[in-house]
């Protein structure tokens, strides 16, 4: 039987919880006032919260020094293009692993995570010279492929776990009724596991956006992402911490936003099947 | 099913490829690859001038120091051909230029004058007397300090003060009552942080990396005296935490009048004296110190520089950028609109015989510590290697990191100066022995 709760000790909760919460998104409220400071009050020292003279100058300044809409578009792109990508890849994978499972199933799933173990910058060279031979070099195609392949072991662990959740007799009785392998995984499994591929959509695109190590290496020009635009902006000879910050907000602000909607979402899908 | 798969994957990849940016309005176009600070991002808005001249368009990919520097090195080495012109600096210059990576820049124009260069600049950039990149701006290091401190202290800093005045002017001026630090000075692990300071330090205290035999020499005298001295200083009148403060910690407590002294790069000198310094009107300048009776300063020279990568498809483009943005025009151009003091500095013999650069406060003081440094002379005794605050040989930038998290670790109290010394003498020895040097 579950225990009541009291007015008190939900106080307490609420309490702690905003505590919590502040205290993880402090760092990203700091760099948002930071970029409405001046590059003189933005290392004032006590450090100034509210009390400031509230400029826009270091968004006017960013907006002109860079081209912003390109970065973002390529972000889009390559976040969105290496999702939908990873779930084609994933959800076949994933259906095999869940449903005609293998005595090496097990094995391989935890072999396809220990790919994650590998630092980066130990393949970096094969990668550059693979991507030169191939012609992919800062082309967003190239980056689709490389951010699939980083995410695609979280993928299919994700999906496996939810796939596991399914009860394999309802696909038994959609392939007695005549489906094909086909139709069993579009529209028998697929609207089951739409909490769970909605949210490792989600991830998946918030993964793909913040990653800064093969974004800035592969590309130069016309595929560079968001992390270029923030890398652009910082600089260890100079004080220009309230244009880096307007920068970081601005390329923070749409997964932010998409983050804010879809948080009931994203909390069920990554819950799921967390009780049993 | 796989057949269905495999299309959408394709179709997916089709799409994204579909996106691509459109043709190229402009018969060239350059690729340039930056770092991000101020006298790059000015040249950045000028670009249009010089694509109006030429008809040349210009891209610019600007990363940050250490992003810039992996990015351009794992491209040449791999010769992947994404840019037509990097900026780096006087370390990577003469082994790149020896492994002939880059393009000799030995056909300049008679305009372009490239004598004009000032001749420290020209020999960090040179290989075996060929110049392979052309110097943006050049850069020492000198001593930075409070005036009004200084006279208030009944202190006058003489123009080539020694470590022992230093320590002294730094005690007269500390005062922790006020939050002020006597002095400020790097102690932020890395090779270009902390690390080129305290090499610069062990020179000026008679210390080497190497002996001509490429043995480590971190086990004398004259690296323990140099690593206790700066030690104690720094523990006595530093600001708290300075083992973590690099340029950007130093500059920023130096603004807000937190700092009696800081020794670092000249190019700090138009940040201190500009609209964020809030003691911008007592500021002077004086060279590098060096321990009495030593006759190297411990002052290094450092430039970031315009080479053009072998292989690049527009080698004459990129010559031609070359010159126009490292031209006396240029630097007549960035004056007329944004003053003297905002012109690219460190770069050319002419712009310091200019009337108008030299009312500049920290012009002279600037020219002084670059001809005072001398990468093929760095230290007391002789060595192999040619470069002062660094050792142009590939292992040092990994080995001297190491070492320089060793000594971070003893200016944080968690190891002794002794300790920290043995240590950096292993690793040191340990790299030399794999590569083969000994």
């Amino acid at each position: 039987m579950a225990r009541a709760v009291t007015p008190r000790r939900k106080l307490i909760n609420t309490g702690a919880a905003w505590a919590v919460g502040l205290l993880i998104f402090f760092p990203i409220l700091w760099t948002i006032l930071t970029s409405f400071k001046s590059e003189a009050q933005a290392i004032a020292s006590p450090p100034i919260l509210f009390n400031f003279d509230w400029t826009l100058e270091n968004y006017g300044v960013v907006m002109e020094r860079s081209n912003y809409a390109r970065f973002l578009w390529n972000s889009i792109i390559i976040a969105g293009g290496s999702t939908i990508l990873g779930l084609i890849v994933a959800v076949p994978a994933a259906w095999s692993m869940a449903f005609v499972p293998s005595r090496r199933t097990k094995d391989i799933l935890l072999w396809m995570l220990s790919t994650k173990m590998l630092p980066a910058v130990g393949v970096l060279y094969p990668i550059y010279l693979l991507f030169i031979q191939m012609g992919l070099l800062d082309s967003r195609a190239g980056l689709v492929i490389v951010m699939m392949l980083i995410n695609l072991p979280i993928i299919i662990w994700m999906l496996y776990t939810y796939f596991r959740e399914i009860p394999v007799e309802i696909l038994e009785a959609a392939r007695m009724d005549g489906a094909t392998l086909r139709e069993e995984v579009l529209y028998i499994l697929t609207p089951m596991a739409i909490p769970g591929i909605a949210s490792t959509m989600l991830l998946n695109f918030i993964l793909a956006w913040n990653e800064a190590f093969w974004t800035l290496n592969l590309t130069a020009v016309d595929a560079a992402p968001l992390t270029a635009f923030i890398a652009s902006y910082s600089s260890p000879e100079g004080l220009f911490f309230a244009k880096l910050s307007a920068a970081s907000t601005m390329a923070i602000a749409p997964i932010l936003i998409l983050g804010w909607f879809s948080q009931k979402q994203l909390v069920r899908g990554l819950t799921f099947g967390a009780v049993k | 099913m796989i057949r269905k798969t495999s299309l959408g994957v394709a179709s997916v990849l089709a799409l994204v490829a579909g996106t691509s940016a459109s043709a190229d309005a402009h018969s060239a176009t350059l690729t340039i690859a930056t770092v991000n600070n101020g006298d790059m991002i000015r040249m950045q808005g000028y670009t249009d001038q010089f694509t109006e001249q030429t008809g040349i368009a210009v891209e610019w990919v600007t990363l940050e120091e250490n992003v810039l520097r992996q990015r351009v090195t794992t491209d040449i080495t791999t010769k992947g051909g994404q840019f037509d012109i990097m900026t780096i600096g006087m370390y990577e210059t003469p082994i790149w230029g020896a492994n002939d990576w880059l393009v000799p820049l030995d056909d300049l124009s008679a305009e372009y004058d490239v004598d004009d260069i000032l001749p420290a600049m020209r020999n960090g950039l040179s290989h075996d007397g060929t110049l392979y990149a052309a110097p943006f701006y050049g850069e020492s290091s000198m001593v930075m300090y409070r005036t009004d401190l200084m006279e208030a202290a009944g202190l006058e800093m003489p123009t080539d003060p020694s470590w022992q005045f230093i320590r002294e002017a730094a005690a007269a001026m500390d005062d922790p009552a006020n939050d002020i630090n006597g002095i400020c000075l790097r102690g932020k692990a890395g090779w270009g942080e902390g690390g080129a300071f305290i090499t610069v330090t062990g020179n000026s205290f008679g210390a080497r990396w190497f002996d001509e035999d490429w043995n480590a020499q971190f086990d004398q005298p004259e690296w323990a005296e140099a690593l206790n001295f700066y030690v104690n200083l720094m523990n006595d009148y530093g600001p708290e935490g300075y083992a973590t403060n690099g340029f950007n910690e130093n500059l920023s407590l130096f603004n807000q009048g937190k700092c009696g002294m800081w020794i670092d790069a000249t190019v700090a000198a138009s940040f201190v004296t500009g609209d964020d310094s809030t003691v911008a009107d007592s500021v002077g300048f004086a060279l590098a110190p060096n321990n009495e009776g030593v006759e190297k300063r411990a002052n290094w020279l450092w430039a970031w520089a315009l080479a053009i990568p072998a292989g690049t498809q527009q080698e004459a483009e990129a010559k031609q950028f070359i010159e126009w943005a490292t031209s006396k025009d240029y630097i007549a151009l960035v004056a007329a609109n944004e003053g003297w003091a905002n012109v690219p500095p460190g770069a050319r013999t002419s712009l310091y015989e200019t009337p108008e650069y030299q009312e500049v406060p920290f012009a002279q003081m600037t020219l002084d510590s670059i001809n005072a440094a001398d990468p093929n002379n760095p230290t007391v005794d002789p060595v192999p290697y040619v470069g002062i605050q660094f050792v142009a040989i590939p292992e040092f930038a990994g080995m001297a990191t190491e070492v320089s998290q060793e000594f971070s670790a003893a200016y944080a109290g968690q190891q002794t100066v002794e300790e920290a010394l043995e240590k950096a003498q292993a690793i040191t020895n340990e790299v030399m022995e794999a590569a083969g040097y000994q």
